[in-house]
């Protein structure tokens, strides 16, 4: 077989407690140091130690933007990986298996048309003065070797997945890694197909995950004040930001609960100071009065809502879209909210960046909405440009006379139905902010002529908004292909990679990316869609989610829909699949 | 110098006659004038309640917040501006019942902030239900049979979990009340200030004249304010676990019980020692470094 050039998808898997984390990202960093593109995928359950846990790295040229159910070199810590993801394989492509594992030492491999290397991963470790459980390096290193990059490259990033467990922990990996890509570079030497050629790249690049690109989007942003309770996936938000509170002078809170976090972080936006929680569909749960109170007492504040399956606890370390219609309705009341949906890690920073202008602009709870495919999926970059970022923090309103100690008309009806802000504190006057119905000042007022008032001014916001808000949708592709995807969120990359396959395919497809959700931007998905020939939902949820929405607000019924519920992302495959009727 | 009258808003209060809050209303204003506060250096996180009524009542910064969450919106504008004098204001059931997690919590943390319960025993503004500090056996329009749990016992819970200064107030003693508020506002860290209170409208048990008999001044009684050991027996003394009996001639310590000097979260947290969170400017930040950590 001709050898496959810088085309590569690698995955490692085995019980939690393995290191397979530790594992991926040392071959994930290793590539892009090699001047490749990579998009890195872990899949775990929710538990410390045992159970199954993988970690994907596909490996081209070009940028990768998702992973693929195509596995071009699978690596089995444990039986379970062969079990569960030996059937991923491709003809052609390989296996790495641990044959001190005393479930595998008689594995014989069941299929011609893949190479099968059993390579004694712990005696190796052991025998380089390492530990059994230094498996995971070596079986990376292994894998290096197989697809001849040099063992170099791996080094400084074992010693940066290992640092914290010292000086001799880190030699020992080393030296373990090394016997391992010595083993197999003897022993194994052009038996594998593939190749990885490091490239010399200017640019500088990085590889980031959905999460990280928000935390980076916030510090970018001024945030200064982060209050949240632990949810997966949205946890790493508040240890990124917690490891940088030194560095960029921030307060951030772990809370007592989702409700504190919300209320903490109303508090702080009242005050004047740019604030942000972060949590996932349970959590936000909690924070729906906290929505409200922000929406009524018009207290910009940052939300990001990072998606898992539900109802209840649901699938706590797996993936879904399913929170669309919770998020955008949530809340007694009507009141304006935005609601953002980046699809990548790069829209993942600019929309977050973003989303602190719109709170101030608007005065409003701005609500960014992913997922766990999302936010812990790592793609390659470039650095994000921090040229032409501007913070506008809105109006504030001016004090007349710092002597007089009057109410401040905090809630003027304005035409735009922005009323200029202020910060408590400020000599000259004070004003309330107050959840209950209010007259210009802030206090209490219950009058139909004051209720329909301030009602209709903080509703008139949202029509004011909507030209601050760059691309609400996005078309890739021509306008006249014969098929249009539709989707918002993470399933931009499968949908992305998918028409890349089936353009060489001949078939012509468009995919129509819907970034702003609330308010629903009904004239550019009514002017993308209403011309299709043939249109295909696709969303990571069950009731089709956005497609009720664009039924509800345009009147265009998508009845061809392409549905994933099972709590993993949708794949480039299965959408090639479904098209596969055209 | 700013005089009572600005610290009143154009809205007269709302509560029934002789309602309690008239006296904390009162005490409040007191101890901000004593205190020679201008309206627009304080900030009043009020809760929901009649007592969260008083929003509209008070001439200063105010955040009328959610029910129960008073501390938590009080916790942000205190780490966001530490500069300002930050007290929250919330009613028994605000506090002790759907907001007791979060009063737990401001406590450990020692938050440089001033908390008043306006504790009359009942939830008033829902028309008269049981609350966390109705005694047991209390009927109610809830608990027609008498309410089954025990009272809970702020004081000394609040000794329990950190406070640093734990005082309760009686509406019939103003002059105590704006003292203790005084004495909160001026200690440096979390005062939990419990203020016995009638509901004259739905709390025909815990009346004015019941309080009165049965409240003495700790100050009078040579209470020694740094002794946790007394000050928990003191607190212990009222409310009790017994059945709710008219007869029975309990004794209410009110004045200070406990103080003690901490830290304050504030002073552990490296970006607020220098200036307050708000005054940071946000232009300029880079992230370059962070991203090279990416690489």
């Amino acid at each position: 077989m001709k050898v496959k050039i810088n085309n590569f998808n690698w995955k490692i898997g085995g019980a939690a407690g393995y290191g397979i984390l530790s594992a991926g990202e040392i071959f994930a960093y290793s590539c892009l140091r090699a001047g490749l593109e990579t998009f890195a995928y872990l899949e775990y359950p929710s538990l410390i130690k045992g159970g199954h846990n993988t970690y994907q790295v596909w490996v081209r040229e070009d940028n990768v933007q998702s992973h693929s159910s195509q596995i071009d070199l699978l690596v089995a810590l444990d039986q379970k990986t062969i079990q569960d993801n030996f059937s991923e394989i491709i003809p052609g492509g390989g296996l790495i298996y641990d044959l001190d594992d005393r479930f595998l030492e008689n594995f014989s491999c069941p299929k011609k048309d893949i190479n099968c290397f059993g390579i004694p991963l712990q005696s190796l470790a052991e025998k380089a003065e390492g530990q059994k459980i230094m498996s995971n390096v070596v079986a990376t290193a292994a894998s290096l070797a197989l697809v001849k990059m040099p063992f170099d490259i791996m080094v400084e990033f074992i010693k940066r997945a290992l640092v914290k467990k010292g000086p001799i922990v880190v030699e020992q990996n080393i030296k373990a890694a090394h016997a391992g890509y010595n083993y197999t570079k003897e022993k194994f030497v052009n038996k594998f197909d593939y190749e990885l050629k490091p490239r010399s790249i200017k640019e500088k690049r990085m590889l980031i995950n959905g999460n990280e690109a928000i935390a980076l989007g916030a510090l970018k942003a001024g945030m200064k004040f982060y209050a949240a309770y632990p949810m997966t996936p949205a946890t790493s938000i508040l240890h990124y930001l917690a490891n940088q509170e030194k560095n960029y002078n921030l307060v951030v809170k772990q809370t007592e609960d989702e409700i504190a976090a919300i209320n903490m972080v109303i508090g702080a936006g009242y005050a004047g100071v740019r604030s942000m929680t972060a949590t996932s569909g349970g959590g936000f749960a909690l924070m729906a009065e906290g929505l409200g109170l922000a929406g009524m007492t018009e207290t910009p504040c940052v939300i990001a809502v990072v998606q898992r399956p539900g109802p209840a606890t649901g699938l706590p370390t797996w993936t879904e879209q399913g929170d669309l219609r919770f998020v955008i309705h949530a809340g007694q009341g009507d009141f304006p909210r935005v609601v953002l949906a980046p699809g990548d890690p790069e829209e993942c920073f600019y929309i977050t960046f973003e989303a602190f202008n719109i709170a101030e602009l608007y005065q409003l709870p701005v609500i960014i909405l992913t997922d766990k495919y999302l936010a812990e999926a790592r793609q390659t970059l470039p650095f994000f440009s921090q040229k032409n970022l501007k913070i506008d923090r809105g109006v504030y309103g001016k004090i007349l006379d710092n002597l007089s100690e009057g109410r401040l008309p905090r809630y003027f009806d304005a035409n735009n139905g922005v009323s200029p802000r202020f910060n408590p504190g400020i000599p000259g006057g004070v004003f309330l902010a107050n959840s209950d119905e209010h007259e210009v000042t802030g206090l209490a007022d219950e009058s139909t002529a004051i209720r329909q008032a301030m009602m209709n001014k903080r509703m008139r916001k949202l029509q004011s908004l909507k030209k601050d808000i760059k691309e609400p949708i996005i078309v890739y592709g021509s306008k006249k292909a014969d098929i249009t995807l539709v989707g918002w969120g993470s399933t931009k990359g499968p949908i992305l990679e998918a028409i890349k396959v089936l353009a060489t395919k001949k078939l012509s497809v468009n995919f129509v990316q819907i970034k702003l959700l609330e308010p629903f931007p009904v004239k550019d998905v009514d002017n993308a869609l209403r011309q299709a020939k043939h249109r295909i939902l696709i969303e990571n949820n069950f009731s089709g989610q956005l497609g009720g929405l664009i039924r509800e607000k345009t009147g265009i019924d998508i009845t061809d829909r392409l549905l994933k519920y099972d709590g993993r992302p949708i794949n480039p495959e299965e959408i090639i699949e479904h098209l596969n009727t055209f | 110098m700013s005089q009572v009258k600005d610290f009143e808003t154009k809205q007269f209060p709302t509560w029934c006659p002789g309602c309690g809050n008239f006296g904390i209303w009162t005490a409040i204003k007191n101890a901000l004038v004593e205190q020679k506060l201008q309206p627009h250096e304080v900030v009043i996180v009020f809760g929901i309640g009649c007592s969260g009524n008083d929003a509209s009542f008070l001439n200063v910064n105010g955040f009328h917040g959610l029910h129960g969450r008073t501390i938590p919106a009080a916790t942000g504008i205190k780490l966001a501006n530490h500069k300002l004098k930050v007290l929250a204001l919330g009613g028994d059931g605000d506090g002790y019942g759907i907001g007791l997690g979060h009063f737990i919590h401001a406590m450990r943390r020692n938050l440089d902030i001033t908390y008043i319960v306006h504790n009359n025993q009942i939830y008033s503004l829902t028309k008269g239900q049981a609350s966390p500090t109705s005694e047991r056996g209390f009927i109610s329009k809830s608990t027609p049979l008498g309410a089954i749990e025990i009272p809970i016992n702020p004081l000394s819970l609040a000794m329990d979990v950190g406070a640093t200064y734990v005082a309760r107030g009686f509406t019939g003693n103003v002059k105590q009340l704006t003292n203790l508020i005084i004495g909160g506002m001026q200690h440096k860290g979390f005062a939990l200030i419990d203020v016995l209170q009638p509901c004259v409208t739905y709390n025909h048990y815990n009346t004015f004249h019941w309080y009165a008999e049965r409240v003495y001044d700790l100050a009078q009684e040579k209470h020694n304010v740094i002794d946790k050991q007394q000050a928990w027996l003191k607190a212990n003394e009222w409310p009790k676990d017994l059945l709710i009996d008219e007869s029975r001639q309990d004794r209410i310590p009110t004045g200070l019980f406990y103080q003690v000097q901490k830290e304050v979260y504030r002073d552990e947290v490296p970006a607020l020692i220098d200036q307050p969170l708000v005054d940071y400017p946000l232009d300029n930040i880079d992230i370059e470094s962070c991203l090279q950590k990416l690489t």
